[in-house]
């Protein structure tokens, strides 16, 4: 198989997204490099999470959405009818606002992608424990977790909730990951190591990241995407973005004269 | 604050708040009292009034409260009348009862949700002899003709009869459960890539699972308790559905329970005789079965709570 275009891993024509009849999105286009960091910025309420919630259709759990357009993902339009969201969200990783790790251990939060994407009888114990040992020496907190692989994950710190977070997705080896201002909940620490731990995984993920946080897009990302009543306003390399906008309305939020 | 009340208002508020602490306490002391009463009626057999043995009493199936030449008082049968009539209406609501909630809790939409949550709360409204009454009718011609027996009051029969009036505790108290688990739990899950069916055995179950029995609970105390509609429904015979010939669980004996027996007996006793006092050890019994399953329902949810 071969990819129309090797260099970008989402492409998106023409998407719109209605919640009932509230149009969300309007007429979205983009792709997404392969392999980088990709920043999605914009005033709060604009569609940012909607837009990343999109590309592994989580959003639909809301039951009341419709859309229009094309996403393709892995040469693949993910919209299509006979897309299978199971194998979609393997390949689409997703963090979440709020740390979530599931009221299980924390072994069994980073397996439990292996667990319900394998029969039973193909998982063996040596290589759950490998997953386990390799997803937490990525994400820097084998050290910290080695002898409590047992406890619940509720109970870590939530920094260490979020990574964990992150951890889970890699035993699956997705091709991207969305990330959904995934340092609100944190400290001024836990964001700082969380961003260090972004940026080392972009080198075998491409991530999208949405953050309201400037700071945080001009330090992580090396494409930035500013978004603004559901459209997308620009989309350029992040210095360019913040050094140099093209659009009026870029460089005002920018500037801080939007919420 | 207090300064600025009038005296009548003073007056006022001091005598309602007497009033409901009144009514607080009366409830306890009617509990108390009750109890005691129930106590009292029943215990001088526990300090061995009459030759009174028992493990006797608890391990003979001979019930002949009422033959002039020997009594005998054992309620080895009506124990197991509860038990098998309860067991098998649990075995038969629970699966049922979570099945619904599931549904309505992470399948349907918001207005079937509502039209179902109606229904429930209508199969809870039921008086329990009506329910008595469709099992000596309705339910006793389908046992017949089904099963082919002569006589369709049976285990079966009150089972099923008590399966659908647990059913709208379990339902609601397991739909409570499961919609008390965090939508972020359910997020996670499907962000993974989990299926619905994944979803629900490997996360919603296992999050909600104090919740689960405590509703699994709480039918049972419910199908243990029950009087009129078992006592319609179940043939009323003294007997054991348990014996050495398979299947070794007869559903379709009648049996009598617990329940059924004080209700249709009391009345025709002396007070203070032996039988009296008999049946009323028997509530002593139920009183221990239901306030043992209640406060372990209890100690569940509110291990749930602090969760
Ligand atoms: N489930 C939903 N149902 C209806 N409207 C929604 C829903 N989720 C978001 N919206 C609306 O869509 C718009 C975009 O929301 P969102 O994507 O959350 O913005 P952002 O993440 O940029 O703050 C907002 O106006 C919001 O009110
Ligand atoms: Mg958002």
């Amino acid at each position: 198989m071969s990819e129309p275009d090797p260099n970008y891993s989402v492409n998106v024509r023409d998407f719109s997204l209605w919640y009932g009849d509230f149009q969300a999105l309007k007429n979205v286009s983009l792709n997404l490099r392969d392999g980088i960091i990709t920043s999605l910025i914009g005033p709060s309420g604009c569609g940012k999470t909607t837009l990343l919630r999109s590309f592994n259709r989580i959003n639909e759990r809301y039951g009341n959405v419709t859309t229009s357009g094309e996403i393709t993902i892995l040469e693949k339009n993910i919209l299509d009818a006979d897309v299978s969201l199971p194998e979609l969200r393997k390949s689409v990783g997703m963090v979440f606002q709020r740390p979530n790790p599931l009221p299980v251990s924390i072994y069994e939060n980073i397996i439990f992608g292996l667990r319900i994407h394998s029969d039973r009888k193909d998982l063996r114990r040596s290589e759950m424990d490998e997953a386990v040992e390799t997803a937490l020496r990525q994400v820097r907190l084998w050290d910290d977790l080695k002898d409590k692989l047992k406890n619940r994950a509720t109970s870590l710190q939530l920094e260490q909730q979020q990574k964990l977070c992150i951890a889970r997705l890699l035993p699956l080896k997705p091709r991207i990951i969305l990330m959904d201002e995934p340092c609100s909940a944190l400290d001024v620490d836990g964001t700082r190591a969380v961003e260090e731990l972004m940026v080392s995984l972009a080198d075998d993920y491409t991530i999208l990241i949405v953050t309201h946080n400037m700071a945080q897009a001009r330090r992580v990302s090396q494409e930035c995407i500013f978004m603004l009543l559901g459209e997308i306003i620009e989309h350029d390399r992040t210095e360019q973005i913040f050094l140099s906008p093209r659009n009026q309305k870029t460089t005002e939020y920018i500037e801080g004269r939007y919420g | 604050m207090r300064k600025s009340l009038t005296t009548r208002q003073i007056v006022a508020e001091w005598i309602i708040e007497n009033l409901i602490r009144l009514c607080g306490i009366s409830a306890i002391l009617f509990v108390f009292g009750i109890f005691f009463f129930v106590f009292r009626e029943g215990a001088p057999l526990l300090f061995g009034e009459g030759g009174f043995d028992l493990i006797k009493f608890l391990t003979s199936p001979e019930w002949y409260p009422s033959s002039n030449s020997n009594p005998r008082y054992g309620i080895l049968a009506l124990i197991l009348g509860t038990a098998s009539v309860s067991c098998l209406a649990v075995l038969i609501s629970v699966p049922f009862g979570l099945g619904a909630a599931i549904f309505i809790s992470e399948f349907c939409g918001p207005k079937l949700k509502e039209g179902l949550k109606i229904v429930i709360e209508l199969l809870a409204a039921i008086p329990s002899v009506v329910w008595g009454f469709i099992g000596l009718t309705l339910m006793k011609g389908i046992i017949e003709s089904v099963f082919g027996v002569p006589f369709g009051l049976t285990v079966l029969n009150g089972a099923i009869i008590l399966a659908l009036m647990c059913l709208p505790i379990i339902v609601s108290i397991s739909e409570d459960a499961l919609r008390a688990v965090p939508d972020s739990y359910r997020e996670a899950a499907q962000g993974l890539g989990a299926t619905r069916w994944q979803l629900i055995y490997r996360v919603l179950l296992p999050a909600a699972k104090n919740g689960l029995l405590a509703a699994v609970l709480l039918g049972v105390g419910r199908a243990v308790g029950e009087t009129m509609a078992v006592l319609m429904a179940t043939g009323h015979a003294v007997n054991i559905p348990i014996d050495g010939t398979p299947p070794y669980f007869h559903a379709l004996d009648s049996v009598r329970t617990l329940t059924a027996t004080i209700a249709a007996e009391l009345g025709e006793t002396a007070q203070g005789s032996p039988h009296y006092r008999v049946l009323f050890l028997i509530g002593i019994f139920l009183f221990c079965i239901t306030f043992t399953i209640n406060l372990v329902a209890d100690l569940v949810v509110r291990g749930i709570r602090k969760e």
